[in-house]
């Protein structure tokens, strides 16, 4: 490209002014990125939802436990094809920080409801034959450093309040790198076995497979119609909408991301529209004079959109390179308190997109108005 | 031959027919220049002269294409510039004018190469017959040996050289001077005039100049006087004859 010795040469005419702009474009890039990312954390439970998996909970709330015979009731309705129950545990490791969630399960039906979580098959028949047993999530275990053979000890605010004590038997991996791998599971009957009498013999939640997606509806009808009117009536709805109900308990996070992405968009929009308008009009008279010596309109818009691009695509390069370098550091940090964050290729091109919008956007008027100056007045300021 | 009389021949390089300019300020319009003939040749060294405000500049801006007439017509080696589309006329005064303006106005980030390298980016030539070119013109200004140069490494004397070389690099139809000494001591300005002088005499390049300075204007062939608008007798030099007005 011809022109690209005088882009440069003016873009690096103010060296602090082009480290200072270049610099609001790379923060604002990682902000950008972990908007993104912490948004699709929050969707991915939607995202990665089975189409196939129906969640039962109780209809008065998710605090509210269910007998634990509902689960071979479900499993006769028609269309299911198996049936398993969680429950929330609710402990810390070592501190009040380490927070992560962990879940009581069934291990006779787990594996046939979550196909996506792999566990070695020696791994887990170590777990189901130790009482005092539990499997980790890939990612929790390499937060704690733990090994399989391990003993963990969780203290639980909840069921007493005592401390508990687990063996860690395995430890599970998702098909997808950006699945949810910092879950820890401990089992339920020995979860029953050492309960207060009140919560003995419950289930938090259902989880059933359907034989066809095209089930859902009519077997979500059937149970609540099954135990309308008794003790426990129960709410049963897709898995996807479960998460994203899941998700809103936090609250508005969708509208709170796009509010503080839209707060950061316009900001770098006036810093940079502001700097080019400043950097075009210091030199309306070397502008005047290219225009002179042939320059046309067009070649002197595409001077200033080139500077205001380039701008744009060396500071969106550097805050995607800094987002690259960070988020998985601050995903590690934070397993277990967030759904894990993921930089994926969509969120970096989109970052990029971002970058040059306004970058285009705040060259654009600058650019025109220089466009549209006539040489005789700018000529006028020698 | 400089005429001022509109009747000059139609091999004229320039021929200038009753220009008028008129400006509005205020809600006044004020008539900057009033039906102005000129018919110059090529390899004439015009020099016009008069006070601020009599229309030196706005004759020098129209000749160059940089602004448009009220009335009036321009026509330069047989084009017509007076009608020429803002887009045709760009191309036009890439092709046909080298500007060389009083302040240098080079471009501070680029090199003497640089800034004389810029007129021929918007050529199809390439690179190595760029580079070709532009050491040819720092070569005729006497600075091949500060072409790596930046603008502020450069005296004022060498800057204007820098601006004439980038004048003339893409060998234009006629030069346009603006006050090209007016910046400059009475050494450097002789030194400047040497060279306009020069590519006069050995490359035949048609100038026409705006000056206060009499002594710079006495260097051309032919000094006209602008003023209120009206383009008026001047001093003829040795070399050339103005008739206006029928005198000889």
């Amino acid at each position: 490209m011809r022109f690209r010795r005088l882009i440069f040469a003016n873009l690096f005419r103010k060296k602090i002014r082009l480290i200072l702009t270049v610099g609001s474009f790379a923060i604002a890039l990682v902000l950008f990125t972990f908007l993104a990312v912490v948004k699709s954390a929050f969707n991915r439970g939607i995202d990665i939802a089975g189409a196939d998996r129906l969640i039962v909970v109780d209809r008065v709330g998710l605090m509210n436990l269910m007998p634990i015979s509902y689960a071979d009731k479900i499993a006769a309705i028609p269309g299911v094809k198996a049936v398993t129950h969680d429950h929330w545990f609710g402990g810390v490791y070592q501190d009040e920080k380490n927070f992560f969630p962990q879940f009581v399960i069934d291990v006779e039906n787990h594996r046939k409801v979550y196909p996506e979580f792999k566990v070695p098959d020696e791994q887990w028949n170590n777990f189901v034959k130790d009482r005092q047993g539990a499997i980790a999530g890939a990612r929790l275990a390499e937060r704690f450093h733990w090994k399989v053979g391990e003993r963990i000890p969780l203290k639980t605010t909840l069921y007493g309040g005592a401390t508990w004590e687990f063996n860690l038997d395995g430890i599970y991996h998702t098909d997808k790198p950006d699945g949810d791998m910092g879950q820890f599971w401990l089992q339920w009957k020995y979860f029953d076995e050492n309960v207060p009498s009140v919560i003995k013999s419950t289930a938090g939640w259902y989880i059933l497979k359907l034989d066809s997606p095209d089930d859902a509806v009519r077997v979500a009808k059937a149970i609540d119609e099954k135990f309308a009117n008794s003790s426990h009536e129960t709410k049963t709805e897709t898995e996807s909408a479960f998460a994203a109900g899941f998700a809103k308990q936090f609250g508005n996070i969708e509208f709170l991301i796009l509010t503080i992405g839209g707060v950061v968009f316009f900001t770098l929009l006036l810093v940079t529209g502001n700097t080019m308008a400043i950097s075009v009009r210091e030199r309306i008279s070397e502008l005047g004079v290219l225009k002179a010596i042939g320059f046309t309109d067009h070649s002197v818009l595409f001077l200033v959109l080139s500077e205001s691009l380039a701008i744009a695509f060396f500071g969106g390069a550097l805050g995607l390179l800094l987002a690259i370098a960070s988020i998985p550091w601050v995903s590690s940090k934070i397993v277990g308190l967030l759904p894990p964050l993921f930089l994926s290729k969509p969120v970096l091109a989109l970052g990029l997109v971002f970058a040059l919008f306004v970058g285009a956007a705040s060259g654009l008027l600058p650019g025109i108005g220089a466009m549209r100056m006539r040489v005789v007045n700018a000529l006028r300021r020698v | 031959m400089v005429r001022v009389d509109g009747n000059g021949g139609s091999q004229s390089l320039i021929r200038v027919r009753g220009l008028n300019k008129t400006y509005s300020r205020g809600g006044e319009k004020i008539q900057v220049l009033q039906g102005l003939n000129l018919d110059v040749d090529k390899g004439d060294f015009v020099a016009f002269m008069g006070p601020s405000g009599s229309g030196k500049t706005t004759l020098l801006n129209l000749l160059g294409g940089l602004d448009v007439p009220s009335a009036g017509s321009i026509t330069v080696a047989g084009d017509e510039i007076t009608h020429m589309s803002g887009s045709k006329l760009t191309q036009w005064r890439a092709r046909h004018v080298g500007f060389i303006f009083q302040m240098y106005n080079l471009i501070p980030v680029l090199t003497a190469y640089q800034n004389v390298e810029l007129p021929l980016l918007l050529t199809k030539l390439s690179g190595s017959e760029r580079r070709k070119h532009v050491e040819t013109a720092l070569a005729v200004v006497g600075l091949a040996d500060r072409m790596h140069h930046y603008p502020r490494q450069l005296s004022g004397g060498q800057e204007q050289r820098v601006t004439i070389a980038r004048a003339i690099v893409s060998d234009p139809t006629f030069l346009l001077c603006d006050e090209p000494t007016g910046d400059l001591d009475r050494k450097s300005a002789d030194e400047i005039m040497a060279l306009i002088e020069e590519l006069v005499a050995k490359y035949g390049k048609t100038v026409l100049m705006v000056t206060h300075d009499p002594v710079v204007a006495a260097r051309a062939h032919t000094t006209l006087h602008l003023e209120k608008g009206v383009l008026v007798e001047g001093k003829a030099s040795s070399r050339q004859s103005v008739l206006a007005g029928g005198a000889a």
